[in-house]
């Protein structure tokens, strides 16, 4: 079993695998978010200061932390890529990049719609949110490198070197609210102790996060299908 | 249960436009994602292979 998991590393014999995992992603993506916004919306009651405005909450932070989760593993895959040589996983990489650069934008976005009923403002050039911005041009910086240059192996490795490099980003998102003075608040929800926050509110907004991970794979995969095929034209399997 | 009607639902406490709109512009988002994913995908190799000549040159 160990010996042949290898197999997978070769475009053709990982395609039909993709296809097969695709359905039970988004499957579990769909009953994951009818579950989150069921709980979100039903049971998590009003909250005491913010009132209903809370509730952006259940898009907010799924679509923040799949922002940071998807540039690591884009990174990873991009990383793997460039140091053995491997196409698919450079492959991997490109397919994860858009996906990424949407949950940005929906972080800004949603965060910008709360911020205005609650900070009284849609933007603030704080840590968080311009770490935030910040990543969202690594993502869109990182697809049109790939995109500007013909050679598609010269442009895995140079969007690969950027992706690297921009990494740092990502501790510097999380940490933000700790290192520095922002307006965005610090961290309700951690590894170590107990959230601050109601335990209905939590579910929801887990359940979520959730789903949005599901979601991400389900396209993610889709996507480097369309990539491999894409690329893989020339080989007699694809012609089939 | 939270809200006594359709209307409160859409009211979000006054909210209703700031909820609205974070959720709209999502579904909306992901939507457009996987329509336009979903199409890739199903291009066959001989048409991908002849946009990707056109494009790149290769």
């Amino acid at each position: 079993m160990k010996r042949n998991i290898w197999k997978y590393a070769a475009p053709q014999t990982f395609y039909p695998l993709a296809g097969k995992m695709i359905p039970l992603f988004a499957v579990l993506a769909a009953v994951l978010a009818i579950a989150g916004l069921y709980v979100g919306f039903f049971v998590a009651p009003t909250d005491f200061q913010q009132g209903e405005s809370y509730r952006i909450i259940f898009i907010h932070v799924p679509a923040a932390w799949m922002s940071m989760f998807i540039y690591v593993v884009m990174a990873f895959w991009a990383g793997v890529g460039l140091t053995f040589n491997t196409r698919l996983s450079s492959m991997m990489a490109h397919a994860l990049a858009p996906t990424g650069a949407l949950m940005t934008f929906l972080a800004l976005w949603t965060g910008a719609l709360w911020g205005k009923p609650t900070w009284g403002t849609w933007w603030v050039w704080d840590a968080r949110l311009t770490s935030e911005l910040i990543l969202l041009f690594l993502y869109v910086g990182y697809m049109s490198l790939a995109a500007s240059i013909d050679d598609v192996r010269r442009a895995d490795k140079a969007s690969a070197v950027l992706a690297l490099v921009g990494v740092v980003n990502v501790p510097i998102i999380y940490f933000s609210v700790q290192w520095w003075n922002t307006l965005h608040q610090g961290a309700s929800v951690s590894l170590t102790r107990a959230p601050s926050m109601a335990t209905s509110m939590l579910t929801g907004m887990l359940l979520m996060a959730l789903a949005f991970w599901m979601y991400t794979i389900a396209v993610s995969l889709l996507r480097v299908r369309a990539i491999i095929k894409e690329r893989e034209r020339s080989s007699e399997w694809a012609q089939e | 249960m939270n809200w006594g009607s359709l209307s409160e639902f859409l009211h979000m406490g006054g909210y209703g436009l700031f909820v609205w709109g974070s959720y709209g512009v999502t579904v909306v988002a992901l939507v457009l994602e996987v329509f336009f994913v979903v199409r890739r995908a199903r291009t066959p190799a001989e048409i991908a292979g002849r946009r990707m000549r056109e494009e790149t040159g290769i």
